[in-house]
């Protein structure tokens, strides 16, 4: 069963402006799926039009086999959603917050409060339950809109940038926190500025630009089709003199200690080892210079843009 | 009872007590200005200046005046709740936990609404404990107030609820207050009768909706009026229909809350 179906979705924003160009999508029931796209893209929209935030201009949304037009209440008792702004009264209590949100969904209080105390457990965020939530960090603020969007057990859960401006060790909490969810069964759409995120935790992606779909795949397939990548190497020694020739690899002197190589799909690295050592020159470490998915998604954005003509 | 209406009877009541422990917990914000202001005015219309006045419709001034000021601050307090409360949802954006819920519009209306009459009745009761220091209440149809106090509550409720869904910026929330309600609950024969007023002013005051209020929930204390109290309940009536269905269209067409 697919856990969301967008047929043909457009938005025209009051004054004119074009978000949505058509974007049909479909993500599969218990997939952890990536929405990326550049700034303005329309990633916020598609997520606003989904959860009744935002009003189609036209085309379908399918939640779970509840059509949006048909059956308004059905889609929204299928979704948790926590969104890229703060929206939560900020002089109300932590706790409040989160059982208010269960009671809109008709949970009752007792069992309001018992979920809430489960969320904001999981989300280390018990200890600040009678605190106004203005008193609350940057990071404990995306945490309290996990905990409030969790409040109605949703099947599908859409997180609109939840790790943005949070340190690292929060973010890889909360990747653990997300996994372990979606591993008990809930659909995950996240959209993230961080590919390495995207990466580490999403099966499958699309990427929006334009406020149309211009890529859409399962990610080890998508990685597969990377074209070139470019290696940082390290070497052992100083490289004294002119940089040897490394045809038919493409390789740039940074400093006297570090190279960079573009090795196109199918070279392979031994070969280029092989042609370093006849040269003599030794190699101690090797990293990429960006993230894959970071290089492919510049990739597919641009072919997008050429595609699209100007 | 249908799961449907339990879930729905679930949300309106979380609304309500949520906008009930909003007011009560700045109660010296909501609760207490419009009783020491009530004061003054019992203190200083009532007592002082009223005993010169001279009887009004066969009342002591003080005893006319009571149920203006009462409906006055049911008026104010029911309105200023809603405008306050749906704009700051609005501009902390936390409306959007009701939107993407599956609370139906009228749920939402009923529960804001529900907290405005909430604060309306409460400070209109404050205001009669404290009249009954000054005054010898008495209650000429219990109904009569009951119906008038609680409807009217409920018409300035809706009343802010739609400045709210207009208002852009904090001084539209206190535009409508200052520049209407205000003017049309003095002039509404709070402190008055209408028939101290020359011929023309008299028709003028019929047109406007709060003089109907006032006039009826006197009659319903103190047995006089300057209009037929009927005529005052259909009039409350007709009001609250149409803006119950006025706010219900801007909540669907999602005015300044959706894109």
């Amino acid at each position: 069963m697919s856990a969301l179906i967008l047929e043909d979705l457009r938005k025209t924003y009051r004054g004119g402006f074009e978000a949505l160009k058509g974007i049909d999508l479909r993500v599969e029931a218990g997939d952890f799926f990536a929405l990326l796209g550049p700034n303005g893209a329309g990633k916020s929209t598609v997520i606003g039009v989904i959860s009744s935030l935002v009003n189609k201009s036209a085309g379908r949304v399918e939640v779970f086999g509840h059509d949006l037009d048909a059956d308004p209440e059905g889609v929204k008792c299928c979704l948790g959603l926590v969104p890229q702004e703060f929206n939560f009264n900020q002089f109300e209590p932590v706790e409040e917050i989160v059982a208010n949100q269960a009671g809109y969904y008709g949970v009752p209080r007792k069992e309001a409060l018992r979920r809430t105390e489960t969320a904001l457990k999981q989300l280390d965020l018990w200890d600040k339950r009678r605190g106004m939530a203005r008193q609350l960090s940057g990071g404990m603020k995306r945490r309290l809109m996990i905990a409030r969007a969790l409040a109605n057990r949703p099947r599908l859960l859409i997180l609109d940038e939840p790790t943005a401006g949070v340190d690292i060790e929060i973010r890889r909490s909360m990747w653990q926190f997300l996994r372990e969810i979606n591993r008990q069964g809930t659909t995950i759409i996240l959209t993230t500025h961080y590919l390495e995120e995207a990466e580490r935790l999403c099966r499958n992606l699309a990427v929006i630009d334009h406020g149309r779909i211009v890529e859409q795949g399962a990610i080890e397939d998508l990685l597969f089709r990377l074209n070139t990548e470019t290696f940082v190497l390290n070497l052992g020694r100083r490289l004294e003199g002119e940089l040897p020739s490394l045809a038919p690899f493409t390789a740039t002197r940074l400093d006297a200690a570090t190279l960079e190589v573009v090795v196109q799909q199918g070279q392979g690295l031994n070969r280029l080892f092989a042609l370093l050592s006849s040269h003599g020159i030794e190699v101690a470490s090797l990293r990429n210079k960006q993230n894959r998915l970071e290089q492919l998604f510049i990739d597919m954005v641009e072919a997008g843009r050429k595609g699209a003509g100007p | 009872m249908s799961e449907r209406w339990v879930r729905y009877w679930i949300a309106f009541r979380t609304i309500l007590v949520k906008e009930v422990l909003r007011f009560t917990r700045i109660w010296v914000q909501t609760v207490l200005p419009p009783v020491v202001t009530t004061s003054l005015y019992f203190v200083i219309f009532g007592k002082l200046i009223g005993q010169r006045i001279g009887p009004m419709e066969g009342h002591a001034y003080i005893d006319f005046i009571v149920p203006g000021l009462v409906l006055m601050a049911v008026i104010t307090n029911s309105y200023a709740n809603v405008v306050s409360s749906f704009y700051s949802s609005k501009f902390q954006r936390h409306v959007e936990e009701l939107l993407v819920s599956p609370t139906p519009n009228w749920v939402i209306l009923a529960g804001f609404v529900g907290g405005g009459v909430a604060r309306g009745t409460t400070v209109g009761l404050a205001v009669i404990l404290v009249s009954l220091l000054f005054v010898d209440l008495q209650v000429n149809s219990w109904l009569w107030t009951f119906v008038l106090f609680v409807l009217t509550s409920v018409l300035f409720a809706l009343g802010g609820f739609i400045n709210a869904v207009y208002a852009r910026t904090f001084d539209d929330i206190s535009v409508v207050p200052t520049f209407v309600l205000t003017p049309l609950t003095y002039l509404g024969g709070v402190f008055y009768s209408i028939e101290m007023l020359p011929g023309f002013w008299q028709n003028l005051s019929l047109i406007n909706p709060v003089l109907y209020m006032v006039n009826a929930f006197r009659y319903g204390l103190l047995g006089v009026s300057d209009i037929r109290i009927e005529v005052a309940l259909g009039i409350v009536l007709l009001f609250i229909v149409v803006l119950t269905g006025v706010s219900l269209r801007l909540l669907r067409l999602g005015v300044g809350i959706k894109s």
